[in-house]
């Protein structure tokens, strides 16, 4: 009798702890502007899941990614669910301190036909464990000022057919609008015709079996660092270093920019700060020389170390598949859907007032669909530093360019053991 | 166990027993522990990660053991010697300059700016403590190449008649620039620590008696003899403690080419230290083994630079004291 009695409170006690444990809190670590675009989303996913409590940890862009790294060495202190950029990807997915998301229960592979395509490669690495998945894109686009171009008789059709007719095109607008500039750095070019033209299977700098692609003898690397030459040659570039350097946001905020390659969403920055009082002289075009290539993108990730992964997969399968959602995070911060049923949305029809009207939303979304997958590499970011340092001194005349790119192969080999 | 016997006599000898023969252990003890923590053990770690190959994403347990191989790696790696290279000039370059000046100005400060030491201590003081964004923001501005103030004057001292010839008639691409990525963060830096060994030098001129300069000058010397053969020998020792900390400060130089060159290490990688190579090695190639290794190469420069300081300006500094 006693221990019935006992047997019966302990299931009592049992199925009470069981309620009381289907209330979860779960942890998600993000970065600005992605944190909005999670914090908007959590009250549809409450009516879904009214049993999950989702705590946003948000920091500034490089702590985030710094805090995880850390928390994925020591195996402590990550969220249950995790924000990571496109920048970053690579160096997660070759560390085993992400959930593969291509395994069960997750089966990400279902939903891969739904995405953009180059999205999933991305987050897959070389041994074909998917550490993420991808939530928004950045299809690349030309930014063009119509004001100027229009001055020096230039049809934007003429900037975009090919490099050569890109920079023929864009000495004629530089010449009739004196102090501008047809490009913020002319390693700019380069970037973009390094990351198009590529054979399948191989990656920007190795191919599958890790071989080093770069050399005198590899045409994509020629090419691309030839256009770039031949623009600063030309004296057509402010030398403004990377995106978001003083130089390049100073060329904006005075207007002395003709053009400018860069995702979709720089858009937005143009019209918030950085190029406010151009509003409707900015046009949006298609990269020149029927190129298409990607700036940036978010994904979201499960730790290993997470106890809540069940809750973390339900959230993460919420923001990245449903396709309300992925529209509402669209008009949240302009993130571009990774999702492509989202891109169907009546609101990218509309035009685009800071474009002046113009439906580049359209455009951006059939550039998205040809942007090429790229496999990744551990040695990418180092590869990418010799890469650009060869391009410098090229630019800078210090080196011709069968010698950079020789000595570039030379120093990315030694370091790929 | 106390609690359980209370005897008064009992409790209050064991208190006062406690309380001399271990409060000062505790008392201490927050500065040992906080010194294993983020001092000793930091170091013990880093010579352990500097034989293994690790990258820090994948978690404490996939450390592989490679033996001197991450030293190996740095010392056939053409750019962790560019990077000596580059500390090593960058040392010089901003290092000599900030003692050149500082010395003079100091004596000028305990001398004829007497009166108004502390406001003039005060202003060279100033970008010492300043925020590093803060100086990155005002030195993007003035050395920018299309829109700096830097080439704005010089492209007005160009249009001067006469002198004009002087000044480049072009603008000069300071951080674009190989030539230039050097001498303008040498400048920054100078910049920056001048006023602090400024302060160094006032303090070692203050602590010489005023008596040597007043039998100086009823003997006759003139205020250039007084500097020569009273100033400058009694301030060997402050000066000796103000290069050497110049020579580890200008060998772990890494805020200031970091944030002018947008932690890229500028044109032709001209701006690239050790330190930064290091931070790049660990961050962005996360490859920890080799990074931690360099650290350890560079604190063997270190020691060994400081050791050879030691011998040249140490010695004699000592000297100099003995001879008074």
């Amino acid at each position: 009798m006693r221990s019935l009695l006992t047997l019966t409170l302990a299931l009592t006690a049992g199925t009470l702890g069981m309620a009381a444990a289907q209330t979860k809190t779960i942890t998600v670590a993000a970065f600005p502007d992605l944190d909005s675009v999670i914090k908007a989303a959590l009250p549809g996913f409450k009516k879904l899941y009214p049993n999950i409590e989702v705590k946003i940890n948000s920091l500034a862009y490089a702590d985030h990614h710094t805090a995880l790294t850390t928390a994925l060495s020591t195996g402590k202190g990550a969220a249950d669910v995790v924000a990571v950029d496109f920048g970053y990807i690579g160096r997660f997915a070759e560390g085993n301190g992400l959930v593969d998301l291509s395994k069960a229960p997750y089966n990400a592979g279902q939903f891969r036909s739904q995405f953009v395509a180059y999205t999933y490669p991305q987050a897959t690495a070389p041994d074909g464990r998917m550490v993420a998945m991808p939530t928004d894109i950045g299809p690349g686009s030309m930014f063009y000022r119509s004001d100027l171009l229009k001055k020096a008789g230039v049809q934007p059709s003429e900037l975009n057919r090919s490099w050569e007719s890109y920079i023929a095109a864009g000495k004629r607008v530089v010449a009739a609008n004196p102090g501008s500039f047809l490009i913020p750095d002319a390693g700019e070019a380069a970037q973009i015709i390094l990351r198009t033209g590529l054979k399948s299977g191989e990656g920007l700098y190795f191919d599958k079996s890790g071989k080093v692609l770069v050399g005198p003898d590899n045409p994509r690397f020629v090419r691309a660092f030839t256009v770039a030459k031949q623009i600063r040659d030309a004296k057509l570039d402010a030398r403004a270093g990377g995106a978001f350097s003083p130089d390049w946001t100073t060329a904006f905020q005075k207007g002395n920019l003709a053009t400018e390659f860069s995702g979709a969403w720089l858009v937005g920055h143009m019209q918030n700060w950085l190029a406010k009082d151009y509003s409707g002289k900015w046009a949006a075009q298609n990269l020149p020389g029927g190129t298409f290539a990607s700036w940036g993108g978010s994904f979201y990730a499960i730790p290993q170390q997470s106890q809540n992964k069940t809750e973390a997969w339900a959230l993460i399968k919420y923001l990245t598949t449903d396709r309300a959602q992925q529209v509402l995070a669209f008009k949240t911060t302009g993130a571009f859907p990774a999702l492509r049923a989202a891109a169907n949305d009546p609101i990218f029809n509309e035009g685009v007032p800071y474009l002046g009207g113009q439906k580049a939303r359209i455009q951006w979304r059939q550039a998205a669909l040809k942007i090429q997958p790229l496999d990744v590499n551990r040695l990418d970011p180092i590869a990418e530093q010799i890469v650009n340092d060869a391009l410098n001194t090229v630019l800078d005349g210090s080196r011709d360019i069968p010698t950079a790119l020789r000595e570039a192969q030379t120093l990315i080999t030694r370091r790929a053991r | 166990m106390l609690a359980s016997k209370p005897t008064p006599a009992a409790r209050r000898g064991g208190w006062t027993d406690f309380q001399r023969r271990y409060a000062p252990y505790i008392f201490i003890s927050p500065f040992f522990i906080l010194f294993f923590v983020f001092g000793l053990f930091p170091i013990l770690f880093n010579a352990y990660l500097s034989f293994q190959q690790w990258q820090p994403g994948s978690g404490l347990g996939e450390m592989k053991f490679v033996g001197l191989r991450n030293y190996t790696d740095n010392l056939t790696d053409p750019t962790f010697w560019q990077s000596l290279r580059n500390t090593a000039v960058l040392a010089v370059l901003s290092g000599l300059p900030q003692h050149l000046i500082a010395i003079p100005l100091a004596f000028a400060v305990a001398g004829v700016l007497r009166r108004m030491q502390h406001l003039v201590t005060a202003v060279y003081f100033l970008p010492y403590i300043t925020s590093i964004v803060a100086i990155s923001v005002i030195f993007f501005t003035l050395f920018s190449w299309q829109y700096g103030v830097i080439n704005a004057a010089l492209n007005a001292l160009h249009g001067l008649p006469l002198i004009g010839g002087l000044f480049p008639a072009d603008r000069i691409n300071w951080l674009g620039q190989k030539e230039y990525v050097q001498p303008a963060v040498a400048l920054v830096v100078i910049w920056r620590y001048t006023g602090w060994n400024m302060l160094l030098y006032l303090s070692g001129l203050q602590a010489i008696p005023r008596e040597l300069y007043e039998a100086a000058a009823v003997d006759g010397a003139t205020g250039g003899q007084q500097f020569r053969y009273i100033t400058l020998p009694l301030l060997r020792p402050i000066m000796f403690v103000a290069v050497t900390l110049s020579l580890i400060g200008g060998l772990q130089l890494f805020e200031e080419p970091f944030i002018l060159t947008n932690g890229t290490g500028g044109a032709g990688q001209a701006g690239l230290t050790t330190i930064m190579y290091m931070y790049r090695t660990y961050a962005s190639y996360s490859d920890a083994g080799v990074a931690a290794a360099m650290s350890w190469l560079l604190f063997l420069v270190i020691g060994a630079l400081t050791l050879v300081n030691n011998r040249l300006f140490g010695r004699s500094g000592l000297a100099g004291r003995d001879e008074r």
